[in-house]
């Protein structure tokens, strides 16, 4: 069979790592590889090298058996190589059409209609249902992607990578995508599938490629290899899919809202008078695609946003207006989403950044005075405990941390706190699975100490590990709130789309 | 403090400032031997200027006082994410405030000193608060708020001393203040004869001291460093920006206003209408090559104090124009702003260094992420 792409002994180093190591890629016309690494093994260096972002040290590209130079992402379209970001790139005033002859738009005069009909014709050959008219900023997030899909068409591009397409989509949406990539190489195209999750692996690529800490690990027929296979081969060790945990102890109540409304950054409603109580011994996990009110929520629990109503009562006191110091003293632990821009101060120390909650009472200080010895041991407790590694130790400076030991660090300096509630926003995004092993089992240590846990993922398989009940939210409200033994991924999947389960069966 | 890690950024900023001040000196010899002097006995009468004998030192540490208060000032909100660009008019509030102290108030030389050197610190500190409140409320940038506040101060004192502080022959200038009324002390003067000096060096030497206390020690320090260095974190962790904001400037006012003490009721006895002191922006500088540390300060600003004082000098032996000292600082402020060059370069340094030592150990590379 012919090769569409090659990529052959591909190394490149960057200053104090070798990010890929004589690895070699390639993709058959016509199926759908996928790249398989945790983070930091090497796959976006390696697609990067392929879009003509980076340029390789050593190694050898051909498209189609020819040996090809790409310098740029612009030789890469040439060469019929598209690529969907996971960040869309598109204009949100503007129609799908106008977004899609972006940059080719021809000579003086502006032919929307016959750019139009083609893209018409397009979406109907692929199954993406776009309407050309539609404005992007009126469509959903799925919807957006299928646009990015067509404008690499658009461009009659060959070879269609996928960045962690599925990032972002409600589990409907990801079913369509995988029936859209179908759709793709039916037509004669080749999709490189680029994810770290490997039951979308399993449901739609022929061949993987795995790589490890930048080295070629191997390529496997996906129908005769298991997800447990593909997994430790990815890890290098084997891999435990389910969080092993015990049955709820529900006890009193931690957490309650009640009827609460946030405004989001556009001056409207984001979260429209939410009801819910998290209880200690439980975890609650809200379910939802991103943007749907979650992060307002969330930081009026917390206090970086203002109530606009309502009531939050935290452990028996009400803390709706109350300052942030206030609420940490009641008892609030916060895993922040941004654990670079909210989560650590990247320029100073371990050790500074454990205390940053709680440097201002004894016996971290005294009369205003910070006592260092003390500051450092806690420190050094810590990151013994939670097993933050670095290069020096407590002095390290927190940006020089990996992003799985900086949420170590974040998880460890929360839990430490023992606070009756803690939130966690995104815990394991962007992490390996080995960190997110370590912080799941951190989040549910937490709640069989008998505390409260509310957890907020776009994980649906997150979610369902972890959460005793899950509430989901679409478009600022509460769809339902619903235990997790009594439910499943499509039910949920509904919700998260808006639909109410007792419309579900209408 | 933090030994490692500490250790490894202040030699940093050390190699950083000597880096940019060599450069800064080699500038100069260039532009000396580009108008035909020699740069040696240029160099050698511009240091000998600020240092060739007793007097001539105690006006090169009386130089230094003023450049070292208004750079701890700017040094100080710079910690905190602020840029004091408003030293000179906190200077001159300070320095109003303390006139008036010198010309009306008569109590025991230890308890006039208090007052004095308090109202110095407060009307720096007022003058500093206004643009911080204005930061914190309205989120008014600090840098167009203070340079506004340089030119209040500037109108009031050319208001204020023709009305309340006239002297007996200029209309331009205050009435000199009574040699007994300034910071200038007997023993100090006996101990640099003929020279400036005057008690508010000591006043600098101490604010260095408890600024560096302020910064290091205590939880003040801790939460207006973790304001400057990532507000979003220190509002996550609890710690009130706003107020951390507020408070720093007026700290930050308050050290440009005890340089304005010094400097109007000690190195000269009256205030003159129509100027805005320079040492406010000099401070920038001298913040800048102390890499907004207080130690740093303190050896930036006696540095410059050399080359302040000793540029008349200079001048007076040879034909290099005092201007030349000027550039020089004007150079060094420019590499020190590039910093970032000579960060590299050290590092890239450091590392062939530290490279060659690895290749014999042989590493096992970075396997910290995994488990």
């Amino acid at each position: 069979m012919s090769h569409v792409i090659e990529m052959l002994n591909i190394r490149k180093e960057f200053p104090g790592i070798v990010a890929n190591d004589d690895i070699t890629l390639q993709v058959e016309q016509g199926e759908i590889h996928a790249i398989l690494g945790e983070n930091g093994a090497g796959k976006s260096t390696l697609m990067s090298i392929l879009f003509g972002l980076y340029h390789a040290d050593r190694g050898q590209i051909k498209v189609k058996g020819r040996e090809v130079h790409i310098s740029s992402p612009n030789d890469a379209n040439d060469l019929g190589i598209g690529m969907v970001h996971q960040h869309f790139q598109l204009v949100h005033p503007f129609t799908v059409t106008e977004n899609i002859i972006l940059g080719k738009e021809g000579h003086f005069f502006l032919d929307r209609r016959s750019a139009a009909k083609k893209i018409k014709a397009l979406s109907e050959k692929y199954g993406l249902n776009i309407d050309p008219d539609m404005i992007i900023e009126d469509i959903t997030v799925g919807m957006q992607q299928r646009v990015e899909i067509l404008k690499m068409l658009y461009r009659d591009a060959e070879i269609l990578i996928f960045d962690e397409p599925t990032a972002v989509l409600t589990p409907q949406e990801i079913d369509d995508l995988m029936q859209i990539m179908r759709n793709l190489v039916s037509e004669g195209k080749s999709v490189i599938l680029i994810t770290h999750k490997l039951n979308e692996i399993k449901a739609v690529a022929d061949r993987c490629t795995i790589i490890r800490r930048g080295k070629l690990i191997g390529v496997v027929d996906v129908k005769k290899t298991s997800q447990a296979e593909m997994a430790s081969m990815m890890v290098g060790r084997p891999v435990s899919f389910k969080v092993d945990k015990k049955p709820a102890q529900v006890g009193r109540v931690i957490l309650e809202l009640y009827d609460l409304k946030v405004m989001n950054n556009k001056k409207t409603l984001g979260v429209k008078g939410i009801n819910l109580s998290v209880k200690s011994g439980e975890i609650v996990g809200i379910a939802g695609v991103d943007g749907n009110g979650q992060t307002e929520l969330i930081e009026a629990i917390t206090g970086l946003r203002q109530v606009e109503s309502g009531t939050i009562v935290l452990d028996g006191n009400d803390i709706t207006n109350a300052p942030i110091r206030k609420r940490n003293e009641v008892g609030l632990g916060h895993i922040p989403e941004d654990r670079q821009k909210r989560g650590l101060v990247m320029e100073n120390s371990l050790f500074n950044n454990v205390a940053i909650k709680e440097f201002y009472h004894a016996p971290f200080s005294k009369h205003g005075i910070l006592d260092d010895e003390y500051l450092k041991q806690y420190a050094q407790d810590v990151i013994t405990q939670f097993d933050v590694r670095s290069g020096e130790g407590i002095y390290s400076l927190a940006g020089k941390l990996s992003g799985g030991n900086q949420q170590k660090l974040i998880v460890g300096r929360e839990v430490v706190s023992d606070p009756e509630l803690l939130i966690a926003v995104q815990p394991t995004r962007g992490l390996d699975v080995g960190a997110i092993e370590y912080i799941h089992s951190q989040l549910i240590a937490h709640r069989d100490k008998g505390h409260a846990v509310l957890l907020v993922s776009f994980e649906l398989d997150e979610i369902f590990n972890l959460s005793d009940r899950i509430a989901v939210m679409n478009s600022g409200e509460l769809i339902d709130i619903v235990k997790t033994s009594e439910t499943d991924e499509s039910a949920v999947g509904l919700m998260m789309a808006g639909v109410k389960r007792k419309e579900g069966g209408q | 403090m933090s030994e490692i890690e500490n250790k490894e950024m202040k030699s940093n900023a050390f190699l950083v400032a000597i880096s940019a001040v060599v450069l800064g000196l080699i500038a100069g010899a260039v532009l000396m031997a580009l108008i035909g002097s020699n740069p040696f006995t240029g160099f050698w009468f511009l240091f000998r200027g600020g240092l060739m004998n007793i007097e001539r030192v105690g006006n090169t540490l009386a130089t230094a006082t003023n450049l070292m208060l208004v750079g701890l000032s700017v040094a100080f909100a710079f910690r905190t994410g602020l840029f004091n660009i408003g030293a000179s008019g906190q200077m001159l509030v300070g320095g109003l405030c303390a006139t008036l102290v010198a010309h009306h108030v008569f109590l025991p030389r230890p308890l006039y000193l208090v007052v004095l050197i308090l109202s110095g610190l407060l009307g720096g500190a007022v003058w500093g608060i206004i643009p911080g409140f204005l930061k914190a409320k309205f989120n008014v940038h600090e840098v167009v708020a203070t340079i506004m506040m340089n030119w209040i101060a500037y109108w009031s004192v050319y208001y204020f001393v023709p009305a309340y502080l006239k002297g007996p022959s200029l209309e331009t200038e205050s009435a000199s203040i009574a040699i007994e009324q300034t910071l200038r002390s007997p023993w100090l003067t006996k101990l640099f004869p003929g020279s400036y000096i005057n008690l508010g060096f000591l006043v600098a030497i101490a604010s260095v001291i408890i600024i560096k206390f302020i910064l290091d020690k205590t939880t003040l320090g801790f939460e207006l460093k973790a304001v400057g260095s990532n507000r979003f974190c220190a509002e996550y962790a609890g710690i009130r920006v706003n107020k951390n904001v507020v408070l720093s400037m007026m700290i930050a006012g308050g050290l440009a206003g005890l340089a304005g003490l010094s400097f109007y009721t000690g190195y000269s006895r009256n205030m003159q209408i129509g100027v805005l002191p320079s040492q406010g922006f000099d401070g920038i500088a001298v913040a800048l090559l102390g890499a907004s540390n207080p130690l740093g300060v303190l050896f930036s600003s006696l540095f410059f104090g050399v080359l302040q004082s000793g540029k008349g000098f200079m001048n007076a032996m040879t034909k290099v124009p005092p201007e030349i000292a000027d550039t020089i600082i004007s150079v060094i402020i420019y590499f020190t702003a590039t910093s970032v060059l000579f960060k590299r370069l050290w590092e890239a340094l450091f590392k062939i260094l530290s490279r060659k030592k690895a290749v014999r150990d042989a590493k096992p590379t970075n396997n910290k992420e995994v488990k």
